[in-house]
Order: structure tokens, then sequence, then C-alpha cells
């Protein structure tokens, strides 16, 4: 690649860091995820959609999808109510709740896992009252809605959070004096103003919950065809020594997630511009770096 | 409190006054701080609850045993030496990252960002794979590695690769927007004042972002101590030698030994919270710094 300077700079540095940026990146990230698609394609085309058209990859598929969009749907209306209640209101606890929001940041996925495993399996705090009602909550779908509700819910509310933040009040007061009620102004000028960061964290939410592994293992009871997700199929066919089927399934993942990113940074473009016209003209703000605040963490 | 600026929050609670126009009415207020109890208590603090209480069901010297335990012991002292790699060696990669991204402009630049943002939005378990399909039996350099007898995959190399891997992002994700609000004037005026470019950067850089720094180092190691997905691809789950706590976890709850399980669980969970905690006063001390250089400029331009 060759690199030409834009601008000049007295700051010195430049192509030690950017020469020892480079050379990392591609040691630890470009080399090895370029190796997958390598591999892949000394696959054969049939074989390679043998493998990822499977029914058990489909049925995998089927989960990890639905499960994900569904938690990242209930992320999306509770990670909207968390942080109005946490930007907006002023009550004993606040400052503890927001901050807890980022513990599925923080929290190893194993022991999310683990530990909500145990509150909804049959004999569990909370499973103990789904069984009476003939629902099971540990080792079925649901079980994979609940991890990844778990684990989506800092994504969405920490994209809307500082969108409701920085809204006008004076916006509010607006539609307020021109004879709106409070619900009119909260769905006709605040929904439109965070529709773009709510949609951002969504993708968020979703993108993390398509890779998640180590929560879902152990609340999910791993049934293929029933309640196996695709990270666990590549799991499976590594541990049967099928290298090909689980790099041809790692590259649908891997095509899957860049789309996302893709998605995201879109998204996001959409979302920052939005909230600078919002501004008044004048206000300057960096420009975010920010593409996508995927930890995918396991 | 939207709109408002003063450090302390404007307390709307107790003012006697009736619901202003463009707030909501207490009851409403009321029924959607409960609902947001409610919820969060579910999801976020009842899985917290449950660790301890497992881990604590037997008595406090069955909790104790279960991580001075042989195994136990190993795996806390790799997942202590895979954080101590990996951690320091992003640290370095996300300082340099950030000061060729945000100082300078080159072509290229949002697809650099791109490619770093990259390991955060590829699921774990296909992060350990590709290190599997390099390094592995079967892997591109896997032959050659077998003749010279390196081991990488199932030992330790693998998870410090796969654990560098999943925390790649982190220091440079939180640099990079400090780097570049803060702007490059300061670094300008200190080599026209004849400092070298090293001592510019430890006397101005860097403690100009000290905080947002310790923030990237603390999510990155919480991270990497807590990897499960990748590591448990590359380890191998070589009891004693290649386990890292999360992949002890796993194996003690496996083997329906809950206490035990919870107990190591546990230790993840308090450095889970000393997490949030540091976060939050790092936010805070940051939050401060930032107050603390506008009232130095608007002081600056009085």
């Amino acid at each position: 690649m060759k690199v030409t300077l834009k601008q000049k700079s007295i700051l010195p540095g430049f192509g030690l860091t950017l020469g020892f940026t480079i050379l990392y990146l591609s040691l630890f990230v470009l080399i090895p995820l370029s190796a997958t698609f390598l591999k892949a394609s000394s696959l054969s085309w049939t074989q390679f959609w043998h493998t990822v058209s499977s029914p058990r990859a489909v049925a995998s598929y089927r989960l990890s999808f639905g499960a994900s969009f569904t938690a990242a749907a209930i992320n999306l209306f509770f990670g909207v109510l968390v942080a109005w209640v946490v930007v907006r209101y002023r009550f004993a606890g606040r400052r503890l709740l927001d901050a807890m929001v980022d513990l599925p940041f923080a929290l190893p996925t194993a022991v999310a896992g683990i530990a909500l495993t145990t509150i909804y399996a049959k004999n569990g705090w909370v499973g103990h009252y789904l069984d009476q009602l003939g629902i099971r909550g540990a080792y079925s779908p649901l079980g994979v809605v609940i991890a990844l509700t778990f684990i989506g819910l800092p994504f969405v509310v920490r994209t809307i959070q500082p969108v409701l933040e920085d809204l006008d009040h004076e916006v509010e007061e607006a539609a307020a004096s021109l004879g709106a009620n409070r619900w009119q102004t909260f769905s006709r000028v605040i929904v439109p103003a965070i529709i773009p960061a709510t949609l951002t964290g969504f993708a968020l939410a979703f993108a993390r919950a398509v890779g998640e592994y180590g929560s879902v293992v152990f609340i999910s009871g791993n049934m293929p065809m029933h309640t196996e997700i695709t990270p666990l199929l590549i799991i499976t066919k590594l541990e049967q020594y099928d290298y090909a089927g689980a790099t041809a399934i790692a590259v649908v993942m891997l095509v899957v997630s860049f789309t996302l990113l893709l998605a995201i940074n879109l998204l996001q473009k959409w979302s920052t511009q939005r909230v600078r016209s919002g501004r008044s003209a004048g206000a300057e703000t960096p420009e975010p770096v920010s593409s996508a605040l995927i930890p995918q963490e396991s | 409190m939207a709109g408002t600026t003063t450090p302390n929050g404007r307390r709307t609670r107790g003012m006697g006054s009736t619901a202003r126009a463009t707030s909501e009415s207490w009851i409403v207020r009321c029924v959607l701080i409960g609902i947001t109890f409610l919820f969060l208590g579910l999801f976020l603090f009842m899985p917290l609850a449950v660790v301890f209480a497992t881990a604590l069901q037997k008595g406090v010297s069955a909790y104790v045993a279960s991580f001075t335990e042989h195994d136990a012991i190993a795996a806390i002292r790799l997942t202590l030496l895979t954080a101590g790699i990996a951690v320091p060696l992003n640290l370095v990669f996300g300082v340099a990252a950030a000061w060729a991204i945000a100082k300078f402009e080159f072509v290229g630049k949002s697809l650099l960002i791109t490619f770093i943002d990259l390991p955060f939005s590829v699921s774990p378990v296909v992060s350990g794979l590709i290190y599997v399909l390099m390094f592995g039996l079967q892997g591109l350099l896997g032959p050659w590695l077998a003749k010279h007898h390196i081991k990488v995959i199932f030992a330790v190399p693998g998870i410090v690769l796969a654990t560098i891997f999943v925390t790649f992002p982190f220091v440079a994700r939180e640099l990079i927007p400090l780097f570049q609000a803060q702007g490059s004037e300061e670094e300008e005026a200190a080599l026209t004042l004849g400092a070298s470019g090293w001592q510019t950067f430890f006397r101005i850089t860097l403690p100009n972002v000290k905080w947002g720094l310790l923030y990237g180092v603390i999510l990155c190691n919480a991270r990497a101590m807590g990897e499960f997905g990748a590591v448990s691809v590359v380890s191998g789950h070589i009891r004693g030698l290649t386990n890292t706590m999360p992949l002890h976890v796993e194996i003690l709850y496996n083997e329906y030994e809950f206490v035990a399980a919870f107990a190591v669980a546990s230790l993840l969970a308090l450095l889970a919270l000393l997490t949030l905690v540091l976060k939050s006063v790092v936010e805070w001390r940051s939050k401060r710094q930032a107050q603390e250089n506008e009232m130095d400029w608007s002081a600056a331009i009085a």
C-alpha cells in the first residue's frame, strides 16, 4: 500500500507508528483471517455448498438468527426504557443502575452462562415458577433468547443514552407550547430523534448475539436440530476433526459478520449526521471514528 | 435534567410544583422506574446474586477450598499470564495506532480503522478457529511447526494469540477519538519549543489521555481474563496446563461440581465488579479533567 501524506505535519513518528500498526494488524488479524478464506478455497464448490446447506446447519442458522433477532427486539424496547429512565429521572439507585448496565460487557460469558442456567433451570429461582406454568426456561430456544438478551442489553442502552442526553430541551418545550401533550411530544419529537441510534443499537446487539458462544452453550442444552447454535456447530465439527466443514461454516459466519459491520457503519453515519443537522450551526463536534462497537465476547 | 449542564444535576424531585409540560406525571415516572428496576433486577442483579449464593452454598471453607486446589491455582496462573502478555502488547499497539490515525492525515485511513475493528465483529469461536487453521496440525504452518517441535495450538502460545485477537481493538478505539478531540496544538507547541518527539509524547500527549487510556486497559484486561469461546477452541482443555479460569469453570460445571465452579466463577464476577467500579471512577475523573480544561480555556480567553 502506498501511503501518501495528505497534510504536512511537524509531529514525528508517523512512519514508525503506522508501520508498527500495519505490521501488528497483519500478523495477528489480517493474515490469520485470510488463511481461513484460503483454506475454504481449497474446498470444492459442491463440497462447500453441501456443508453449509445441510439440514443441521440450516437449523442452526434459524436458531442463531431467530433468537438473536428476538433478543435484540426485546433489548430495543427495554434499552430505550432503561436509557430514558437513567437519563431523565433522578431517583435513589440511579447511578448504581447506570453502572450496572455494563455488567454484560465485564462479566465473562461463561460465568453469565452458568448463572443464567442455574436461574432458569427447573429448580432454579425463576425456572421453578416457569415450570409451574409449563414453560421450559433453560435447555430450550427460550433459554438461548434469555442469554442473548443478557449480553445484548448494554449495546442498545449505551448507543441511545448519549443521544438522549444531547437532545435539545427547547424542542420539547416548543412542542409543548404548541399544544402537544406529553405522549405526542414523545412519539413525534423524541422518537424520530433517537431512531437512528436505536437502530444502530439493535444492529450491534444482533451482530454480537449471532456470534455469541460462551453464555449460550450452558443454557441451550445443545441438541442438534433443536437448540444448537451455529458457533457450537463449528466447535462440534472441529471436535470431529472435520476441519473443512468447520471452515465452511466459519466462512458463512464471517461473511454475515462483515455484512453486519457494513450495515452498522452506514447506520452510524446516518446517526451522526442526524445529530449534527439537529444541532445549531457552528457547533463543532469531533467526528466519531467508531465504526462498530461490537465486542464479541465469549 | 436534559438541557442543563450543571455538574450536580438539577433535582426535580420534591420541588412541589406540578408536572411541567416537558416532563411526565409522577405516576408514569414511578411505573417506568419500577419496570426498569424489575427488568434490570431480573437480568443483571439476579445472575450476579446466584453466582455468590451458589458459591457459598456449602459454607466459606468449601468456597475457599475450591480455588486453593491445584488445578484452580494453575488456571488462575495461566489466566494472569495470558492477560499479562496480551494486554501490554495491545496497549503498545493501541497507542501507536491512535497516534498514526489521529495525528496524521493519510490515504486509506478509514479502511485501516475498519480493519482494527474487525476482531470485534468476528464470532469468538471463529477467532479461535482462524489460529487453528493457521498453526494447527492441519493448518498452513502446521507441518513446519511440527518439524521444529513448536506447539502453538493446544498450548499456551495459542491461548495468548487468541486472547490478543479478541482484545485487539480495545485500547486503540478508546484512544483514537480522544487524540482526535484534543488536536495537535499542544504537541506542536512543545516541539517548536525544542522538545523531542518522545518528550512531547510522554509529557504532553500521555498525561492528557491518561484516564481514557486506563479505561481502555481495564476493558481490555477484563475481556482478556474472561474470554471463553476463542480460548476454548485453541486450548485443548488439558487440566492444569492449558485451562484458563473460564475453561476451568466449564469443566467443573460439567462435572456437577457446582460449588467449585461457582467459586471460581465468583472470582471472575468480582473482577467484573471491580472493572465496573474502576470504569465509573475513570469516567468521573475524565469528566472532571474535561471540565478543568474547559475552565482553563475560558480563563485564558478572558
